[in-house]
């Protein structure tokens, strides 16, 4: 993941030089928070009637309130509230009254120059988020506001201070919008990229969001600091903006800490800041200092009421939540006798009901657990969880052989069926111990001085001989005897040979 | 004897076919047309007018009924807006821009068979008290074209007491349409906060605005109010009470009605004839059977400066969207940035640039808590004050404005003194309340003084009960001078 030593998830910095107050050997920490933007899937925007959806030529989805024109007024939308909601209880937070403010600020591709969001009473306030890890960051808010819409600055530097023109497209403006704020409890690039990844997914469980960082519907800004190791004071944190994708942010997390160390480690300051993450670069560079920070003069908004919620729709909601990954893992890992980390994988898939029936059904959960893991990254397909246990059953009864049964296994996910029928189509009868030890007593007069070879040389020869005596039997039953099988079969048979061997 | 008054009248006539939709509008264009000279409209909408008016004469003929104000002229300030015609909010910044949608009071008119004639002048985005902080030059009190019609809604104002319309509809953010309907010697009302839906009026402080109407009589007032009330899925801040018997209030004597005179708009700052009118209001209202007495609402003294940083600070965002990005004038500069300074430098008049300036000073950080958070408490203690007072009284009484009619440029020198002419009127809007300004005779210079009755929260039944008490009173009650209050009583 990284280009340059020492950036791991889990590894350790040290300032490479003594610096004012940092010396030399100084173990750093990277210390980061999360506000992670989510569009949330309602069918319309969050105060007016165009359609909430990607894509479509520029400027078509639209209507006079999203486009702020003089006059018009904003009407919440309630599948949005819904939505924050439902994202509020599955993160475990408190969901109270709240009010919109308006944020201040000019930018063309904001319609009103101000942005309706929340601001000291957001809809959803604390709450956690537990990861696979089993690490648990904590929740500061999540609120409800409105997106603004996309510039595209044309000539100069791409920017709109230098642009020729800039073209303004507002099919995004006033699509509604959740920011969820974590605590500064992340501590490494690997960490922010699991948070990331299990917020997603609980957005996803939900119903919230779509989800695509890569069409923008999930959007990361990262503020990010760093603090000898140990220390319980916070360092002074950069906001880094225009992380599109988890490689970014892994990348720019490390870079941004990076810079960070090495200012500390000369002797210098961090600056507070806003940065821009620059993907082809590789570096982040400075957007705006503290000092010219907007003064967005957030006051209520007064176009809309308070937002109360009912009690009894915030109980419907939550009696409508479904599992959450989180819960899941924790259902399957009971159920497995296995930690919740080890089966983070199959829930991530959705692999996760499949393993518990299998396993509920009578599988060896470890082996429920390997063959998911192992043979099923690209889906389960028509597989049922009877139909895996039967053929966790047929293995260890020594039915199939390992090869046997992950042909059996790809084709029951291709077309169903049980896996005895499915054995039974493809041939693969296993070859009766008694047919077996036939098959390997004309293999032995076939190859007898090979037998004497595996019945009376040193360690090395016997190892070999066993090999090519495997190999035969293998080869004379088309591959279906049982590995384990054949060589208990080869013990057994040299031990006799050994004891009733001619003088 | 109930909703009347010239638009009542025609309406009638209309439905019951006796007189043209048609003629009334002709005569009303003819009288915009030849009141030229008092800058009252921005734009009128003669062929479309015409051909709506036609439309109606037609629904009669068929047999429909077009509605309680068939066939009625109405203008409106120029801050509603009208698919139809330019919305300038007589401001630059907002040349050449035609709404692609009708305000909803503007769809709830036309419901009702009203006839939209034309866009009235105002002070720019209804910021000022005389009408002279309009871009396109003032408008002219018909009553005296030396002097200013008041203000914000001038135009308004104008056209209804220059016989030009019977009725006005204009937005009252601080007083804007009760002074000028005080100067001008005509009914200018405030509705309720939530009566009335804002959607389509171009905001100047949301919390504060609130569109009504302006009529000749008290009567037409109220008919035009029942017609644009209601609640509206399109404003989140409109509400469903209902409106109460307006046509049984407008018909009830004031006997026993508690009429309370609120001493701190009724002394220290209001001229001596306007405070004599105010007293004879009281002497009538007495005469009536109605218990009048004084009452304090202490906090009214604070209401000005608190609406002074509020309206401001809401004002300072609601216009940040004239960015020249969109719509209407751009002035074109180096970059984006430069071209939003330099739009906005040459689109706004100095008014609203200063209270953009103060709107955006007592918004920032470090000045919100002294300023802005400072004007919510006296918000608060507003209304718990004039809660107290509707414990003791059913409606209040006030001066609408501290003076007659004024002259051009008597207060455009000095902004603090033409703030002052809100004095009496912004604890109302403050509080969310209904207010009314009734045509009480006339003062200094035979021009005419407005007494303003206020009332609680959806209230507007029992206000009207006494503004309409007023208005027959005042036919009682020895006059001054004739001339002015005729003028205010025009049929």
């Amino acid at each position: 993941m990284s280009d340059r030593p020492g950036f791991g998830a889990d590894r350790v910095w040290q300032s490479g030089s003594p610096g004012l107050g940092a010396p030399a050997g100084t173990e750093w920490e990277m210390v980061v928070g999360l506000e992670v933007h989510a569009e949330l899937l309602t069918a319309t925007k969050l105060f007016s009637a165009s359609p909430n959806a990607f894509g479509g030529q520029p400027n078509t989805h639209i209507d006079p309130v999203c486009l702020g024109l003089p006059g018009t007024l904003p009407v919440l939308n309630r599948r949005a509230v819904e939505l924050a909601i439902r994202v509020g209880l599955a993160l475990g937070a408190e969901v109270r009254p709240s009010i919109f403010a308006r944020k201040n600020y000019y930018y063309p591709d904001m319609p009103k120059n101000y942005q309706i969001s929340q601001y000291d009473r957001p809809i959803n306030t604390g709450g956690s988020l537990e990861l696979p890890s089993g690490k648990v960051v904590g929740i500061v808010r999540a609120h409800l506001e409105e997106d603004t819409g996309k510039s595209t600055h044309v000539g100069g530097a791409g920017r709109i201070d230098d642009a020729a023109w800039s073209l303004v497209d507002y099919n995004r403006a006033g699509v509604p919008l959740l920011e969820i704020v974590s605590h500064p409890d992340l501590r490494s690039a690997a960490e922010a990229r699991e948070y990331v990844t299990e917020l997603r997914a609980t957005l996803l469980a939900v119903g919230a969001s779509d989800g695509k960082m890569e069409e923008g519907s999930l959007r990361v800004d990262a503020n990010v600091s760093v603090r000898p190791r140990g220390s319980a004071e916070l360092g002074t944190r950069c906001e880094v903006k225009n992380v599109n994708s988890l490689r970014s942010l892994g990348r720019a997390l490390e870079h941004e800490a990076r810079r960070q160390i090495d200012l500390l480690s000369s002797g210098q300051r961090v600056a507070q800041e806003t940065r821009h993450w620059n993907e082809d670069t590789g570096r982040t560079s400075l957007l705006r200092s503290k000092e010219e920070a907007t003064d967005y003069r957030y006051f209520p908004e007064p176009d809309l009421v308070p937002l109360v919620p009912e009690p009894a729709l915030i109980e419907r909601i939550r009696a409508d939540l479904p599992l959450l990954p989180r819960q899941r893992r924790h259902r399957l890992a009971a159920a497995a006798g296995q930690s919740p980390a080890r089966v983070a994988l199959l829930v991530e898939r959705g692999q996760d009901d499949l393993a518990l029936a299998a396993v509920e059904a009578g599988a060896t959960p470890e082996s429920v657990l390997k063959h998911l893991e192992q043979h099923l990254a690209d889906g389960a397909g028509a597989l049922t969880a009877a139909g895996l246990a039967g053929l966790i059953a047929m293995e260890q009864r020594g039915e199939l052989s390992s090869n046997q049964s992950k042909a059996v296994l790809a084709e029951m996910v291709r077309s169903g069926g049980s896996p005895s029928e499915v054995a039974q189509r493809a041939g693969f009868e296993a070859v009766a111990a008694g047919e077996l030890a036939g098959v390997l007593e004309r293999i032995i007069a076939e190859h007898p001085a090979e037998w004497q070879r595996l019945c009376t040389g040193d360690e090395r020869e016997r190892k070999k001989m066993q090999g090519f005596f495997t190999g035969q039997v293998m080869r004379a039953t088309k591959g279906q005897a049982n590995g384990r099988d054949v060589a208990a079969l080869l013990e057994d048979r040299a031990g006799t040979s050994a004891d009733s061997a001619p003088g | 004897m109930s909703f009347d008054g010239p638009a009542a009248r025609i309406a009638a006539a209309v439905r019951a076919g006796e007189r043209s939709a048609t003629s009334a509008v002709a005569e009303s264009l003819a009288a915009i047309d030849a009141a030229g000279e008092l800058g009252a409209f921005n734009a009128v909408t003669a062929d479309a007018a015409l051909a709506r008016a036609e439309a109606i004469d037609d629904a009669v003929a068929a047999g429909d009924d077009p509605g309680p104000l068939a066939g009625a002229p109405v203008a409106l300030k120029d801050n509603i807006c009208t698919s139809g015609a330019p919305t300038t909010c007589s401001s630059r910044i907002l040349e050449g821009w035609t709404p692609p949608y009708d305000a909803t009071v503007v769809r709830r008119l036309e419901a009702a068979g009203a006839v939209v004639v034309g866009k009235t002048n105002m002070d720019e985005f209804a910021m000022g008290s005389s009408t002279e902080n309009s871009a396109f030059g003032p408008t002219r009190n018909p009553l005296d074209p030396e002097r200013v019609p008041g203000g914000s809604s001038g135009g308004s104002a104008a056209s209804v007491a220059g016989g030009l319309t019977p009725l006005a509809l204009a937005s009252d953010t601080g007083g804007s349409i009760r002074q000028p309907a005080a100067l001008c010697g005509i009914v200018g009302m405030k509705p309720t906060y939530g009566r009335v839906s804002r959607y389509g009026l171009v905001a100047f402080a949301s919390s504060l605005d609130q569109i009504g109407p302006m009529a000749r009589t008290v009567g037409d007032a109220a008919l035009l109010y029942s017609v644009i009330a209601g609640c509206d899925p399109l404003d989140s801040t409109s509400v469903p009470e209902p409106l109460g018997d307006l046509n049984g209030a407008l018909a009830a004597d004031v006997d026993g009605l508690r009429v309370g005179i609120v001493s701190e708009l009724s002394g220290e700052g209001i001229d001596g004839d306007v405070l004599s009118r105010l007293d004879a209001a009281a002497t009538a209202l007495t005469g009536a059977g109605a218990y009048v007495g004084e009452v304090s609402v202490p906090a009214a003294v604070y209401g000005l400066s608190a609406y002074f940083l509020i309206a401001p600070a809401e004002a300072s965002s609601n216009l940040a969207r004239y960015d020249g990005v969109r719509y209407g004038l751009r002035v074109p500069a180096a970059g984006a940035v430069d071209m939003n300074v330099a739009t906005r430098t040459a689109g706004f008049g100095d008014e609203v640039k200063r209270r953009i300036m103060l709107g955006t000073f007592v918004l920032s950080a470090g000045y919100y808590d002294a300023y802005y958070a400072k004007a919510l408490q006296v918000r608060t203690l507003v209304v718990r004050d004039f809660a107290a007072a509707y414990e003791r009284f059913d409606v209040l009484l006030a001066p609408t404005s501290p003076s007659v009619a004024f002259r051009f440029g008597e207060r455009t020198a000095d902004p603090l003194t033409m703030y002052l002419s809100d004095a009496c009127t912004v604890a109302s809007n403050l509080a969310g309340h209904p207010a009314v300004s009734v045509p009480f005779g006339s003062g200094a210079d035979g021009l005419p003084v407005g007494v303003q009755v206020m009332a609680p929260a959806f209230g507007e039944d029992v206000m009207f009960r006494a503004a309409a008490a007023l208005e027959r009173l005042l036919a009682d009650v020895p006059r001054p001078d004739g001339a002015a209050a005729t003028a205010a009583a025009k049929p």
